[in-house]
């Protein structure tokens, strides 16, 4: 129903939008987008007591991990679209720009709700395609051109990685609903050839990281980052974040929780395999570890606030796989709790950050500088994020921070090696976060006038900020919703 | 709402209220001042009230926080919840603490700029330290231990000397890694014992099953990291480097509190945490403890021989001083462990004192180089005197709060370790050494006659001091007063 709801409201507007005069403001198509992510949220909390229900062949799933990751991404959009109300240099827009968010979202929505390997990777394909024009629907920039290539390039390979893994899946069992696969994965066929299991795995990982920027597949980001314009950076680093764990997620536990890896075990009755999750755990915490060293350390030297706060998202893409590769039982909460906390914390940075933007000069950290005296408020709040972003108790991202550090050292044995890579990123980005208070604090600032702000983005500033707040000061608000509605085991029974 | 709660949030009716006014009120810096007393005074009725002879945790209040669930047994969930509560210790430090704060704001009346700002820095940073004394759980605990690293890193970043943003980085990152070690010890804790009540840890680590949960082995590392992390605090060398930058750099009235206040965070986390839930470590590792206490001790003292600048000199000897809490500590035995305790508080008010009395020079001589100070006895001589009995409380002279400190310290460390002991009093002997070095050459060096005709002390600044002063020789004279709240041997449940 929900999704019902947003292709209809995407379909209406592109009508809309092809129909109406060309001068007249496109904001009313924004404010229609925006009634149509309510209506579909309300749709979704509708939903939200039913069990596991099946549909389309069972292809598609509404489980609660389905539900849990739509109402982040439902919400995501909802801020992103508030945030881009105002139209500065958007006049070669248009109208396009709502309705792409719809149908981006319709693909996270598919992504998250998809038991088979196809319509994932039509809701794959849907977000990718949807983000790639976004990103460069500014003709005319040159940044934004050169973005919107380099980002088709590498999700065009990461696509193509992604189904080369899947094939191999499907090759294996012959299958491609995902519980379907998952019943016949402990098979003796798959034992026999458990080696191409692990590389279906690995080829699967290896595509899907690309989405989800983590290291070393984290290049494009920066740069597209940087070249998109802010509410649509804003998106990509949040929705399609949190489209990519979803499917991460989904598509990496259910169907291997019973394959075969490549490690022996040797018991009473003979020789045996442990699982597969168990001999790529190697290859999770490297990439963990990668990326959050990568993008903390590089984003010390970053002057350029976009580039800044892309490394950022990298480093933050880093904490989030650390449950799932410390293969913990809170992995789901965790994760779940901690791309909630994101949201709130990184799409209020960005909106600062499009505040900030108004000159047709590109934000630098400089830009930040005397933030204090120039907009009091502003500076308020972009304080609570960079507390938020860093860790600091009192925030969402803190007790985000908390959960995934327990992940990490709940598990037996201790997963020593991914606490201490959180320890030195966090440690490393107290540098650049604290580093931006001292623009905004310390430093004076180049113009005394405050800093514009649309009404939407006062809105945003408003609804990211006290959510931060009341997340890390009562997280129950959120821990209770999640524990009462999403019984999150039910991704794995068939 | 209990009295621990309002205590913590007292400092904030004066940050609303300071909020409120505008940047450039004139009574902006009686309001801060006025913010600190508010705290005081309920200290004061919260130390009226407790009863000296209950022992365990008073004005304790509980409330369920939040609870982290696992997604596979949704039935054993892990709760968070808020504990406050005061025991003897916890108790002297939060007098301390309030104490110094009130007498800081007043020195931090000669701040220029953005005093409004200041000030609600200043007493969000209160809020933080009320906080962590009075904690009663750990998540509190490292709770308002992150408000104190943030207030700081403000405060001293933009109201400090000319190096100040680099000493607050290296306030942050110091700081920031000491804390995330003590996360990972606090939720390492947590996810054994399920809870992260200090005195239900104190309780279940001591049980004999408790140790299927948490090995000896997994307690060791546990213990080193709590070292390191309350270590970079105390400061143990050579973690001290961001001590001595934020001494030299912050305003005074911070370095007041930091060298009065923070530096004891240290030592309660050592003493509360590493000994309450690690005894049996803490005696494995108490002769390496005992030296490192003996290096700081020593080590402070030899660079402070050879110092020129007053601040960086008081810097170490702060880290000198801290030697000797560590050196109680590692013997663990009353004695060393009241000797250590005293220690915090002694040092808390001579570094108080001290720094005030420095803040004093920099208004009148704009100074610290003791090669521009000198015989301001005949001038100043209230001021001289002043300088001259914190200086003597410094090294220990009997009759002041440092002596008994040091002697029931090294009397701890003689029963144990006599050899270290030996090695250690020789630093006693260089802090006369240093601390009548710097304190003489102010007081009867060489006169520089421009400066000539300086104001002695105002009553802004004589009642402080006297205050501090008077407080250092009643304890030193009078231990009683605080060992009775103490009742050391059933704080921390050690028998002789």
């Amino acid at each position: 129903m929900p999704e019902f709801t947003i292709l209809l409201t995407a379909v209406a507007l592109s009508l809309l939008d092809l129909f109406m005069p060309k001068n007249r403001d496109r904001a009313i198509l924004v404010w229609f987008a925006l009634a149509g992510i309510a209506l579909a949220i309300v749709f979704l909390i509708f939903q939200l007591d039913d069990g596991v229900v099946t549909i389309i062949n069972q292809t598609y799933r509404l489980d609660s991990f389905a539900k849990a990751f739509k109402l982040l991404m439902l919400i995501g959009t909802g801020l992103v679209l508030l945030l881009g109300i105002k139209a500065n240099d958007l006049d070669e827009v248009k109208g396009e720009y709502p309705y792409l968010l719809l149908t981006g979202l319709l693909g996270g929505m598919m992504m998250a709700s998809s038991a088979d390997l196809i319509t994932l990777f039509v809701g794959l394909e849907l977000l990718s395609l949807s983000s790639y024009i976004l990103v460069g629907i500014r003709k005319k920039n040159q940044l934004a051109n050169e973005a919107a290539f380099k980002y088709i390039v590498n999700g065009g390979i990461a696509t193509a990685i992604t189904l080369f893994g899947m094939s191999y899946l499907f090759g294996l069992t012959g299958e491609t609903n995902i519980y379907e696969i998952q019943a016949l994965m402990g098979s003796d066929i798959v034992t026999e050839n458990r080696y191409i299991a692990v590389f279906a795995f690995l080829m699967i990982f290896v595509g899907l990281s690309f989405k989800i920027t983590a290291a070393p597949f984290h290049m494009w980001a920066p740069d597209v980052y940087q070249g998109a314009e802010t509410p649509i950076t804003a998106y990509l680093s949040v929705v399609s974040k949190i489209a990519g764990f979803a499917i991460m997620l989904r598509l990496l536990m259910v169907p291997f929780v019973f394959a075969p890896g490549t490690g022996k075990v040797i018991t009473p009755d003979g020789v045996s395999y442990e699982t597969l999750l168990v001999s790529v755990r190697p290859y999770l915490v490297l990439l963990a570890v990668l990326t959050i060293l990568i993008g903390n350390l590089i984003a010390l030297r970053q002057l350029n606030a976009k580039r800044l706060f892309a490394y950022s998202s990298i480093a933050h893409a880093g904490y989030l796989p650390v449950p799932l590769a410390a293969l913990s039982e809170l992995v789901f909460d965790a994760v779940w709790f901690y791309l909630a906390a994101y949201l709130l914390m990184n799409l209020g940075a960005f909106a600062v950050i499009h505040a900030l933007g108004d000159e047709t000069k590109e934000v630098t950290v400089d830009s930040f500088a005397g933030l204090f005296k120039r907009s009091p408020y502003v500076t308020i709040a972009m304080t609570i994020y960079l507390l938020s972003l860093a860790g600091i108790p009192l925030t969402a991202g803190f007790i985000g921070k908390f959960e995934i550090f327990m992940s990490a050292l709940g598990t037996e044995p201790k997963r020593l090696v991914l606490a201490l890579a959180m320890l030195t990123g966090t440690i490393l980005s107290y540098v650049y976060y604290f580093g931006l208070f001292i623009q905004m604090y310390f430093r004076p600032s180049v113009t005394k006038k405050p800093v514009v702000a649309s009404n939407g983005l006062v809105a945003v500033l408003a609804i990211t900020a006290a959510g931060t707040v009341i997340l890390g000061v009562f997280p129950s608000v959120a821990l209770t919703f999640i524990h009462d509605h999403f019984q999150f085991l039910e991704i794995f029974n068939p | 709402m209990g009295l621990l709660t309002i205590l913590i949030l007292s400092p904030l009716l004066g940050v609303i209220v300071l909020s409120l006014m505008p940047s450039k009120h004139g009574s902006i810096k009686m309001v801060g001042i006025l913010g600190t007393v508010l705290p005081l005074m309920v200290t004061i009725v919260v130390f009226s009230f407790y009863d000296r002879t209950l022992s365990g945790i008073q004005f304790a209040e509980s409330y369920q926080w939040f609870e982290l669930m696992t997604a596979i047994s949704p039935n054993e969930p892990y709760p968070v919840t808020y504990d406050l509560g005061v025991t003897g210790l916890s108790l002297l430090f939060l007098m301390l603490s309030a104490l110094i704060t009130f007498l800081a704001s007043l020195a931090a009346v000669r701040i220029q700029e953005g005093v409004k700002g200041f000030y609600i820095l200043f007493l969000l940073l209160e809020l933080g330290i009320l906080g962590v004394f009075s904690s009663e759980n750990l998540f509190l605990f490292f709770l308002f231990f992150e408000v104190t690293l943030v207030a700081m890193f403000f405060l001293v970043g933009k109201w400090g000397g000319f190096e100040r943003e680099k000493a607050a980085f290296s306030f942050l990152v110091y700081n920031g890694i000491g804390s995330i070690l003590l996360l990972i010890v606090i939720i390492v804790l947590f996810v054994e014992m399920r809870t992260m009540n200090i005195s239900e840890l104190t309780l279940l680590l001591q049980e004999a099953d408790s140790y299927e949960f948490l090995s000896g082995n997994t307690r060791m590392w546990l213990f080193v990291l709590l070292l390191v992390a309350f270590g970079t605090k105390l400061p143990i060398v050579p973690l001290h480097t961001w001590m001595v930058r934020v001494h030299v750099e912050a305003p005074i009235a911070v370095v007041m509190i930091h060298a009065g206040v923070l530096l004891k965070i240290g030592a309660y986390g050592l003493i509360r945490f590493g000994a309450g839930f690690f005894p049996d470590q803490l005696k494995e590792t108490a002769v390496i403890l005992a030296i490192l206490g003996v290096v700081n001790l020593l080590y402070g003292a030899f660079i402070a021989l050879v110092q020129t600048e007053l601040c960086a000199l008081l810097a170490y000897s702060s880290v000198s001083h801290m030697g000797i809490v560590l050196i109680g500590v590692a013997s663990f035995n009353t004695a060393g462990l009241q000797g250590a305790i005293f220690q915090t508080i002694s040092h808390g008010l001579i570094a108080a004192l001290l720094f005030l009395l420095v803040g004093v020079i920099i208004d009148r001589f704009h100074s610290t180089e003791l090669a521009n100070l000198g015989g301001v006895a005949s001038q100043t001589p209230l001021f001289a005197g002043f300088f001259l009995a914190a200086g003597l409380a410094s090294l220990g002279l009997p009759g002041m709060s440092g002596f008994i400190s040091e002697f029931l310290a090294f009397l701890g460390l003689f029963e144990t370790m006599p050899v270290i002991g030996s090695i250690g009093v020789i630093g006693l002997i260089l802090t006369a050494v240093y601390m009548l070095r710097a304190v003489l050459t102010v007081t009867f060096g060489e006169r520089k006659p421009h400066f000539d005709k300086q104001k002695d002390l105002s009553a802004m600044e004589l009642v402080p001091s006297a205050v501090l002063l008077s407080l250092i020789i009643w304890i030193g004279v009078y231990p009683a007063v605080l060992s009775n709240t103490l009742q050391i041997a059933r704080t921390l449940g050690i028998g002789g």
